[in-house]
């Protein structure tokens, strides 16, 4: 795969040993431009028999999760618990900028690729290490799952329905992403230190804490100023009344609730005058003087007179419709959008945001979402799609390290690429 | 060793609520000098959302640090003011709706003017062109409409509501693009535009469930807390009020150290609970099985005793828990003291990454417009006669 164009970070290069818990850090540094080189052990990556698959087929070159996270990433594969293995990772670690890792921790060390054996090889390098709970510490060796860390990281008590287990967003793991997202930060901050200082470091990064670094109001804060624990809703302990958050429409839900304080009039009235508009407002919600409306002290009769109307304006509408509405009417709502209506959404396609990525060897194209940013100076990589095992282990080991043709037929058939 | 990052990083702040000042605050937590500019006229969500302006929990949790100049933007003399602080700065970031900042004279093409390299990122709900780039909102709805909503919660009711999950996803790609363009800078001298969606950003976190969906024509529902391929794999319900723990389990091993911490190592044999095909197809008896154990003992108890033989397993944590009593936040301070003059002591979030060679500090949030005149004199080198003509024309409010 040929790198074309200038990217922010064309530059750098970024060796991926990460699994499920770091794959979107690289893809991040991929998209801004970097090389990005993902480090399988032979046969290919754990990573790549997780679901959803290509048309149900469960193979390790058909992983959707697996193409989800690894575009704009090349592949080569290496036994890194071989001595061969780590002599030729030290080679490349040399040339390379940045090193993402997830094994548990100390396991670097173990192999003899701690950050300071890296750091022998190459004073420039960055290794970036994505653990459940950070390197040290009392918990370092706890074990973490996507329910555990939603758990541990404080967001998940207050999601759900009073007489039912708090939850966790469902299918897959959330916690991985903002860890991935956390540590290409991170990765970035420690480079932005070298080119000022010429100095690379070690960047230690805890799945956990990068779900407590969400939604700390709920959390932290109101323990922190009021001593108070937010529990979920759905009639639960502080709720003076049972608010609606997700209405039923005609084919679907829609997100909705009113203000109170000094911007509800502000942020409620459009939807009425849009309710007005098709004849579906009643004098009681044309009358309704918002800046006396209170969440916190309103009853349920008062609450209820008001949603009911609403309930049933939303109830006549579809989706597509709250959309559109929404916007020409300026009311703070949008529909719950299913997969399928994110791939419809019209502003997503107004913006290019969609790319189709060739799959010669499935022999199809398949609609992934595009790029995070638009710049103005110099733009993302545009996705290509992500490397099938060992894909460019001749491009990197014979072009680019020199290892003749002989010897990677030996070290192919030892199981060390 | 420990020498602050990003020292002689100017940042003009000129964004509200959550997703712009997070951004914000992760640079100047590890340095960066940061001039927020808010309004006193028009007050920022954020300041409306406690008793007064300066009592709001809400905006002392992600303006860590800042320095707070008030500026009248909706005259001319206030968006020239604005200017000035601009061509003071190297990164400027908003997170107003769409193409506000081009309505106030305070659009990229204008800023270039003042400062050629700045780099500017603009945060909105949904990018700055297109049918909806001037529509305002919310993480709430956003959360719907980039699909999580429609993936949280039980198959058989309508989705619970899930905060502003969003708002916590849009950080994570700002402060990578603007590091990126920072290092473009320092390389090229070139600055840069970058127009960030929070929906581009949210769907990132949606893209398996999305490819599942343009290749298998298959659209990801809400499962309760059930996982396909783990089970046990739920919150259970323990001592106490409103305790739980959350237990998952992936492996057949997993599965035998469970059933021996409870007690009950028969479990493992036998086809019901024996295979983790039998433990899917009777997951509801298994989850009242464990529940059976988990509520006597404490939520604390059922995490030590599963994580010491090897378990994924953790407390639904609470305030109290993270603030108080887990003592790994306090290994990796991620919550820091910090002391109000109106609030007092209270703990902001830090960083979840440990740099090993340089700190997070964070530090108390600015009161409303308290560096006004230490910005105006200081930073940007006014005379006591110019500052006063500012005042006295309604720029600094």
């Amino acid at each position: 795969m040929k790198m074309t164009g200038e990217g922010m970070l064309s530059p750098y290069r970024v060796l991926d040993l990460a699994g499920e818990q770091g794959l979107l850090c690289g893809k991040i540094l991929g998209d801004l431009g970097a090389d990005v080189i993902k480090v399988e052990k032979p046969g290919g990556d754990e990573t790549r028999f997780l679901g959803p698959f290509y048309h149900d087929e469960f193979e390790p070159e058909k992983s959707l999760f697996w193409f989800a996270y690894n575009t704009n990433k090349r592949g080569i594969t290496l036994n890194l618990e071989s001595s061969d293995g780590r002599e030729i990772f030290k080679k490349l670690v040399k040339t390379s900028d940045i090193v993402v890792e997830s094994f548990s921790p100390g396991y670097m060390d173990k192999i003899g690729l701690g950050y300071s054996e890296l750091n022998q090889i190459n004073p420039r390098i960055i290794l970036v290490s994505i653990t459940p709970f950070g390197q040290t510490g009392p918990y370092k060796d706890y074990k973490i799952s996507d329910i555990v860390a939603w758990a541990m990281g404080g967001y998940m008590l207050s999601v759900g329905d009073w007489d039912r287990p708090p939850v966790r967003i469902s299918n897959h793991s959330q916690s991985f992403l903002h860890a991935g997202g956390q540590a290409a930060q991170g990765a970035l901050m420690a480079l932005y230190y070298r080119e000022m200082t010429g100095e690379g470091q070690f960047v230690d990064v805890s799945i956990r804490d990068s779900i407590a670094r969400c939604t700390p109001e709920r959390v932290t804060e109101s323990w922190d100023f009021n001593k108070r624990i937010v529990h979920r809703g759905g009639g639960g302990q502080q709720a003076t009344v049972h608010i609606t958050r997700a209405w039923l429409c005609k084919d679907g839900y829609v997100s909705a609730f009113f203000w109170s304080g000094p911007d509800a009039k502000r942020w409620n009235s459009p939807l009425i005058k849009w309710m007005d508009h098709e004849g579906k407002a009643n004098d009681f919600l044309k009358g309704i003087n918002w800046d006396e409306f209170n969440l916190q002290t309103v009853n349920q009769d008062a609450y209820d007179k008001i949603a009911k109307p609403v309930g049933e304006f939303f109830k006549s509408h579809t989706k597509a419709e709250l959309l559109q509405g929404a916007l020409e009417f300026n009311a703070q709502l949008y529909p719950i959008s299913t997969t399928e209506d994110i791939v419809a959404n019209p502003q997503l396609a107004s913006r290019a945001y969609w790319v189709e990525i060739e799959h010669p060897e499935l022999g199809t194209t398949i609609k992934y979402p595009g790029t995070f940013a638009k710049t103005s100076e110099v733009p993302l990589r545009n996705p290509f799609r992500a490397p099938l095992i060992g894909e460019h282990n001749l491009e990197i080991y014979e072009n680019e390290l020199g290892i003749p043709r002989t010897e990677l037929i030996r070290l192919k058939q030892a199981g060390i690429i | 060793m420990t020498a602050k990052l990003f020292e002689g990083i100017k940042i003009a702040d000129f964004s509200r609520v959550i997703v712009g000042p997070a951004t914000v605050k992760t640079l100047c937590d590890y340095g960066a000098q940061v001039i927020k500019i808010e309004g006193r006229s028009r007050l920022g969500h954020y300041r409306t959302t406690g008793p007064e302006p300066d009592l709001s929990a809400h905006f002392t949790s992600w303006n860590t640090g800042k320095l707070s100049i008030t500026v009248n933007l909706s005259i001319p003399k206030g968006v020239e003011l604005a200017k000035r602080i601009v061509s003071w700065s190297d990164i400027v970031v908003e997170s107003f709706a769409g193409q506000s900042m081009n309505r106030m004279g305070l659009g990229y093409e204008e800023l270039k003017k003042v400062k050629p390299d700045i780099i500017m990122l603009s945060s909105c709900m949904q990018g700055q062109t297109g049918p909806f780039a001037r529509h305002p909102g919310w993480g709430f709805q956003l959360s719907g409409l980039a699909g999580f909503s429609h993936i949280v919660g039980w198959p058989d009711r309508p989705s619970p509501e899930l905060g502003v999950y969003t708002d916590f996803i849009a950080p994570n790609f700002n402060v990578c693009a603007l590091l990126a363009a920072l290092l473009y800078k320092k390389r090229t001298g070139k600055g840069q535009y970058i127009d960030m969606s929070q929906l581009e950003n949210a769907v990132q976190f949606m893209a398996p469930a999305i490819l599942d969906y343009t290749v298998n024509h298959r659209t990801a529902n809400r499962m309760g807390n059930k996982c396909e391929y783990a089970v046990p794999h739920n919150a259970y319900r323990c001592m106490g009020v409103d305790r739980w723990c959350a237990i998952s389990v992936f492996t057949d091993e997993e599965w035998g150290n469970l059933c021996k911490v409870i007690g009950n190592p028969e479990l493992t044999t036998g086809s019901k609970f024996g295979t983790l095909s039998g433990r899917k197809n009777n997951e509801e008896e298994l989850n009242q099985i464990i529940e059976e154990w988990t509520k006597v003992h404490s939520a604390e108890e059922v995490m030590s005793l599963l994580q010491s033989a090897g378990v994924p397993a953790g407390i639904l944590e609470t305030g109290e828990d993270q603030l108080e009593n887990d003592p790994q936040f306090k290994h990796r301070h991620l919550f820091q003291e910090v002391d109000h003059p109106r609030m007092g002591k209270h703990h902001p979030v830090g960083s979840p990454f440990i740099l090993s060679k340089s700190v997070c500090e964070v530090r108390r949030s600015p009161l409303l417009g308290e560096h006004s005149e230490y910005i105006l004199k200081e930073l940007l080198g006014m005379t006591d006669e110019e500052i006063a003509d500012w005042v006295i024309q309604g720029a600094v409010e």
